[in-house]
């Protein structure tokens, strides 16, 4: 991390003495500050966020260092449980906003982190959270450095809900967009897909199944880097999450005016995942992902594209799954493992498990 | 993955296409429209879309996607009577997920629970029955519904709950049944089937011999058949196998499922828990005799239509609606007046449109519609 804070301010920070968070912790007094140290000054751990001032500030000559074109991205993380197999509501935050940075080319610097607290979760568990958001923002290069904290009654909200912005600067040359696939381009994603998806579902227990599913959670910005380097005229790139490879190859598809057909058989899939979508009634395609893109190449670049993921940790399942065609614009079909062939439409709503 | 792959074998799948390409031929000769079979079975439509059956098959035959999905034929006052259980105070209303999408009236289960009412998705009804042990200050109705394969379970749930003394559990009873639906669109005047493809995991509760009368008295190739794309392809290539030895009789291909004579054990807690209605309404194919059933009266304790006042107002189909066309095979859904304009999965009107099991809404889906609106074109143009 090249960029440095301007606020050189550290003080003495507050801490919390009861277990759990009461409407006193959101009033604007005292408790609140102390929550606020406590729990976020303590783990962040950087300057600027230690200031306490309203706003973080940043010199425009160091962020041009890395490029000529800011990008921001917010998203918002209510996830049940807090706590899952492979991750958190925190480093979900954290991987998820800088995955919609990164996907654009740009390198990630800073995230904003503002918290709705439902009163009477225990304090414990908003550090560890707090915690495991700073560990992920270390890991992946980036700073918190400005913040909002609310509680509200209990009811309101579902325990704790994140709300993450990213601010991050895009390489000189680089312009990627759901727009620029051309038919021939090669589609690929970086590995076994609807990882998060189905471990969520399984975390939140009604069919309790011993499968050992984990969540893919992940920043993606080295793998992108990596991938960048090898293909430089890389057209598109995404984070397949809710709605899973399925949404975004319908958005690609339609932007582009192309049609994409894919391969079931070079779909990387977990043989957990297929048993759980066997059982459910789900389609894979659609399962939320945190740790996967689906990025389409000039076809003259696949295998360098291929090769640079498959050499990266977050790669190592990579596969190119299909091509863009001059066929039905915004149509995406799959030919099927049996042979045949079946059109991939975006949801309706959200996936129901069937009947029988 | 083991007992799933082999029977995704694409070059099974391709020495079975070049017999079922032999066979329909020889038997489309002098015939000017092709072999219409028809899968009973939401189950089997669903795979035959997912794994773009349709679309190996040679031109001759036309698949024509039955009446067997539960959620699809559901009418839409019973809609609203789950709806209006669910808006009780002190109810929670249990039901499987993909009931949860289905319109009713007013809205559905899905709006009712964003209203604030507590409907909860659940895998089996045994979740349900744990939900009224937990909550023993509320009641817990469980939206029973489907066909012989899930009334096992229901029945079995209501025993269960009859033994331990559980009191605040009861059924809404939609279970119905499909014989008297099938031997309807038998007796349709513009019936065109060739021959049938029988459901499953119905038939691995009700045994083979209830389909006898189709073979015998209508003379209709029937073959029961599993849900994996080779189950499919190889029942397909059964029924046209009768059909060229001039044979039609009742035949089981998922034999590794479905035992001759069914399972006595789910049949007998069937027979225990539930009776014969009169009749039922259908969506999209109207009133059929004997074709639901409901609790007998010594588990009125569990029907939730006797422990609550439940409206059960019928709602005609709307007009423009063919779901019943499409269900005989008289039209394919994309020739429907509605299909794909004003209804849509968002807004179905139709039966068909509702769940990913229905003709309509699975060609919405993932049909290649224009493929086979061709296919059918080049059909007519060679008859004619």
């Amino acid at each position: 991390m090249n960029v440095v804070p301007l606020h050189k301010n550290p003080r003495r920070l507050g801490q919390v003495n009861v277990p759990k968070v009461t409407m006193a912790h959101g009033g604007g007094g005292k408790a609140m500050r102390d929550l606020i140290d406590d729990v976020f000054v303590s783990a962040f751990d950087n300057e600027t966020l230690a200031t306490m001032e309203d706003q973080a500030r940043f010199r425009l000559s160091d962020l041009a260092q890395y490029g000529d074109r800011l990008a921001m991205t917010t998203d918002s993380y209510v996830i049940h449980p807090l706590k899952f197999p492979g991750g958190d509501i925190g480093k979900l935050a954290v991987c998820g906003t800088v995955n919609d940075l990164a996907v654009g080319g740009a390198k990630p610097l800073y995230l904003s982190c503002g918290v709705i607290i439902e009163e009477g979760i225990e304090v414990e568990t908003l550090r560890e959270i707090a915690r495991s958001m700073a560990k992920t923002a270390r890991e992946a290069g980036v700073m918190v450095v400005t913040g909002d904290t609310k509680v509200v009654d209990k009811g309101a909200c579902d325990k704790l809900f994140i709300n993450t912005t990213g601010i991050g600067v895009i390489r000189t040359g680089i312009d990627l967009g759901a727009g620029k696939v051309k038919p021939g381009d090669a589609i690929l994603v970086n590995g076994l897909l609807g990882d998060h998806g189905a471990a969520i579902l399984n975390a939140r227990g009604d069919m309790k199944l011993s499968t050992p599913l984990e969540s893919d959670c992940a920043a993606l910005h080295g793998l992108i880097d990596t991938l960048l380097a090898a293909a430089p005229g890389t057209r598109f790139l995404r984070d397949a999450t809710r709605g899973g490879i399925a949404t975004v190859l319908n958005e690609v598809a339609d932007a582009s005016q192309v049609g994409i057909e894919i391969h079931e058989d070079k779909t990387p899939l977990r043989a957990e995942v297929r048993g759980f979508c066997e059982i459910l009634g789900l389609d894979p395609l659609y399962l939320a992902n945190e740790g996967k893109l689906v990025t389409a190449v000039p076809a003259d670049q696949a295998d360098a594209a291929l090769a640079a993921m498959r050499a990266h940790a977050l790669g190592r399942d990579a596969a190119v799954i299909g091509h863009a065609t001059d066929g039905r614009p915004g149509r995406v079909v799959m030919h099927t493992v049996f042979g045949g062939r079946r059109i991939v439409d975006m949801l309706v709503g959200e996936q129901l498990p069937r009947i029988c | 993955m083991k007992y799933v792959d082999e029977f995704r074998d694409p070059a099974k799948a391709k020495t079975l296409l070049a017999e079922i390409n032999l066979l329909t031929d020889k038997l489309r000769k002098g015939k000017d429209r092709p072999l219409q079979i028809m899968e009973v079975c939401g189950g089997h439509t669903h795979a035959i879309f997912r794994y773009g059956i349709e679309s190996m098959l040679p031109d001759g035959i036309e698949l024509i996607h039955g009446p067997g999905c539960p959620v699809c034929v559901l009418p839409m006052g019973r809609v609203d009577d789950c709806v209006a259980l669910s808006e009780l105070p002190n109810v929670i209303f249990t039901t499987f997920g993909d009931a949860m999408r289905v319109p009713g009236s007013k809205k559905s289960l899905l709006q009712a629970k964003s209203e604030g009412c507590d409907v909860r998705m659940v895998y089996s009804p045994l979740d349900a029955l744990k939900l009224a042990k937990e909550n023993p200050d509320k009641e817990v109705i469980f939206f029973a519904l489907g066909f012989e394969t899930t009334m096992p379970s229901t029945a079995m749930t209501v025993l269960q709950a009859e033994r331990e003394g559980i009191k605040n559990f009861s059924l809404f009873c939609n279970h119905i049944t499909i014989i008297p639906t099938v031997k309807a669109i038998l007796d349709s005047p513009e019936l065109t089937l060739d021959g049938f493809l029988g459901p499953g995991h119905v038939s691995m509760v009700i045994g083979n011999s209830p389909y006898n009368f189709i073979a015998e008295q209508y003379g209709k190739p029937l073959v029961v058949a599993g849900f994996e794309p080779l189950d499919v392809l190889h029942a397909i290539w059964m029924v046209l196998k009768q059909m060229d030895e001039k044979r039609s009789v009742v035949e089981n291909q998922y034999s590794r499922v479905v035992p001759e004579d069914g399972n006595a054990v789910a049949l007998d807690a069937i027979g225990r828990v539930f009776e014969l209605r009169e009749f039922f309404e259908w969506r999209g194919l109207g009133s059929i005799d004997h074709s639901g059933v409901r609790m007998r009266d010594e588990y009125a304790a569990f029907d939730a239509e006797r422990k609550f006042t439940i409206k059960s107002v019928k709602i005609a189909d709307p007009k423009s609606c063919q779901c019943g066309e499409v269900l005989k095979g008289v039209i394919k859904p994309w020739e429907c007046k509605v299909f794909g304009t004003a209804c849509t999965p968002e807004t179905p009107l139709g039966a068909l449109m509702v769940s990913s099991e229905g003709a309509c809404a699975a060609y919405y889906q993932f049909g290649d519609v224009e493929k086979i609106h061709h296919k059918r074109e080049e059909l007519k143009r060679a008859a004619s």
